[in-house]
């Protein structure tokens, strides 16, 4: 698009007062996260007035035997669920990008039905069905497992989407090339389109990942004893009232999303800079 | 791109590659939701089981005609849930609007710099950012306290828990999914098309209303549902927020499958959600398919 630069000019520039409209919106959605990180190295174990900097708290937490199990199971949880999702989602995408057949435009709509879903209708959902089959077949008990399955159920979408967007962003002519080289289907995808994509698979693992990290909803219902995550952790204690423990929890998985996001964004600026 | 290149692919068989997705999403998604629609017309038994005979007495009750007779407490909380759901977006429209055109108008190192910050909360933990705002309204902090100056310290109520604390968490929480698709058709904008309005005499709001919003009306739907769906079955917000005060849709499914035990019902209220969802997915996709009428 050709935009007359110099004739733009006075419309594409930020009055101060937008410049302080936004910087206020930016205080506003970083506010939550600053009370946390802020209030995990606050002396007072009760009350939000500020008595003094310790980092106790972080000390209590690696004690915390609770918060450690959940922490595993977190990533047990995010780790299994991933490296299925991942496998099957690229597939789909691969497929849906690939391929033309019958039902195509309809499974492309439903696509967006798990991610839209509210979580707790999914979650009540796969409740229910796990329920059902396991007075009728006895499988399914309630734990780590029937977690993981339900993480793949909403993660495969999300994956399928991210890795159809970097296939249909590539140059067809590759795989045709290949083709007339007189490579099969199975080694054009290994040599040819794999490498391309690896980067866009990349980021829908870490999609998935950050997904299964951060559900709650989900987890809570289909979650068994002893299968506690880390934000049914927080959720419970937080019922009970916001400790100084739970924020320095809090703050860690903070981090570990501003990381990720962060590495996410760099991946998919080297993504956008290869096509 | 030239379409037939690559597809179809002869050389390798769909099938394989397309059926272990498909049967998962089918096992774990389709049927679920089909066992949800399904015993939505069952009836409870006195022990909280599901059984006969099929009725329609859930939706019913849902609509407020229990067997007892009229009853506001259902249809309450279902208008409750798209009223809070249409001020979020509302309130979310007004403040992505000016944000979007902000990052649009940065230089392209500070742009990515600040969309990066839009996408950080995004990512971050939805749990933690909305018990933070419980520490942020609590009756001690700054907050609170400038409220209580400026109303003149008139209103006992606190600001959590509250409705009101609801919105402000589900605004933070959403905010980021109207900027994003928001900025994407910002970004976009044929400027010159303001400028002709501009320089034909058409003033400021006369610009943005016919040189403009038809360029990201599309953009900001999308954006607008994007807020919608995820406020109107919120369950973790009004639960965190608003002190058993704010029930939504959300919180009244909670209670069926967990304290009251009657999964008939809960799964009519998932079919009234499921339906909503549905509805807005079908005006996306319309919105998608139609961009060159919206502009």
């Amino acid at each position: 698009m050709v935009r007359r630069k110099t004739e733009g000019v006075a419309m594409k520039q930020n009055s101060w007062r937008t410049t302080v409209i936004a910087l206020l919106l930016f205080a506003f959605l970083y506010a939550p996260i600053a009370v946390v990180i802020l209030y995990s190295f606050n002396e007072a174990r009760f009350g939000t007035n500020w008595t003094g900097f310790t980092t106790k708290w972080y000390a209590a937490l690696a004690q915390n035997s609770l918060a450690l199990s959940a922490s595993k199971n977190t990533l047990i949880l995010a780790l299994g669920s991933t490296s299925i999702s991942t496998i099957f989602g690229t597939m789909l995408g691969y497929a849906l990008d690939r391929f033309v057949f019958s039902g195509k435009r309809f499974l492309d709509r439903t696509l967006y039905l798990p991610i839209f879903i509210p979580d707790i209708v999914m979650a009540v959902a796969l409740l229910l069905f796990y329920s059902l089959i396991r007075n009728w077949l006895g499988i399914f008990e309630l734990g780590l497992k029937t977690m993981i399955i339900a993480h793949v159920t909403f993660q495969i979408p999300f994956v399928a989407i991210v890795v159809r967007a970097r296939l249909s962003g590539l140059d067809p002519s590759l795989d045709e090339a290949s083709r007339d080289l007189g490579a099969n289907g199975w080694q054009t995808f290994w040599h040819v389109t794999f490498p391309l994509i690896l980067p866009g698979i990349l980021a829908g693992a870490m999609l998935a990942f950050t997904l299964s990290l951060d559900d709650f909803v989900v987890s809570f219902f289909t979650s068994g004893p002893g299968s506690t995550t880390l934000p049914i952790y927080i959720y419970s204690s937080v019922k009970r009232g916001v400790t100084p423990e739970i924020n320095a929890l809090s703050t860690l998985l903070v981090l570990a999303s501003i990381i990720g996001t962060i590495l996410l964004t760099l991946l998919q600026r080297k993504n956008s800079k290869q096509t | 791109m030239s379409q037939s290149l690559t597809k179809p692919n002869r050389k390798t068989s769909l099938w394989p590659i397309l059926s272990p997705a498909l049967l998962w999403l089918i096992v774990f998604f389709v049927i679920p939701l089909t066992i949800i629609i399904a015993i939505s017309f069952f009836s409870r038994g006195d022990y909280g089981e599901i059984q006969l005979p099929l009725t329609l007495e859930n939706y019913k009750r849902l609509m407020g005609f229990g067997l007892l007779g009229f009853d506001s407490l259902y249809p309450a909380i279902l208008w409750r849930s798209l009223v809070l759901g249409a001020l979020t977006a509302t309130v979310c429209v007004i403040a992505g609007l000016p944000l979007a055109f902000f990052i649009a108008r940065l230089s392209p190192r500070w742009k990515n710099f600040a969309l990066t910050l839009v996408v950080i909360p995004f990512w971050t933990n939805l749990l933690i950012r909305t018990y933070a705002w419980q520490i942020l309204l609590s009756p001690e902090s700054w907050l609170s306290r400038c409220a209580h100056t400026l109303t003149g310290g008139m209103s006992g109520e606190s600001l959590y828990p509250s409705t009101f604390a609801v919105v402000v968490g589900m605004v933070c929480d959403f905010l980021p999914f109207l900027v994003l698709p928001l900025y994407a058709s910002v970004e976009k904008i044929d400027w010159s098309l303001a400028e002709a309005a501009s320089d034909l005499g058409a003033n400021k709001l006369n610009v943005f209303r016919h040189a403009i919003l038809p360029q990201i009306a599309a953009g900001l739907i999308a954006g607008t549902i994007l807020v919608l769906l995820p406020a109107i079955g919120q369950f973790i917000i009004p639960d965190l927020l608003g002190g058993g005060k704010t029930v939504m849709l959300g919180n009244i499914i909670q209670q069926q499958f967990s304290q009251s035990r009657d999964w008939p019902f809960g799964s009519a209220i998932c079919v009234v959600a499921l339906t909503f969802v549905i509805m807005g997915l079908w005006v996306r996709a319309w919105c998608g398919e139609k961009p060159k009428e919206l502009r």
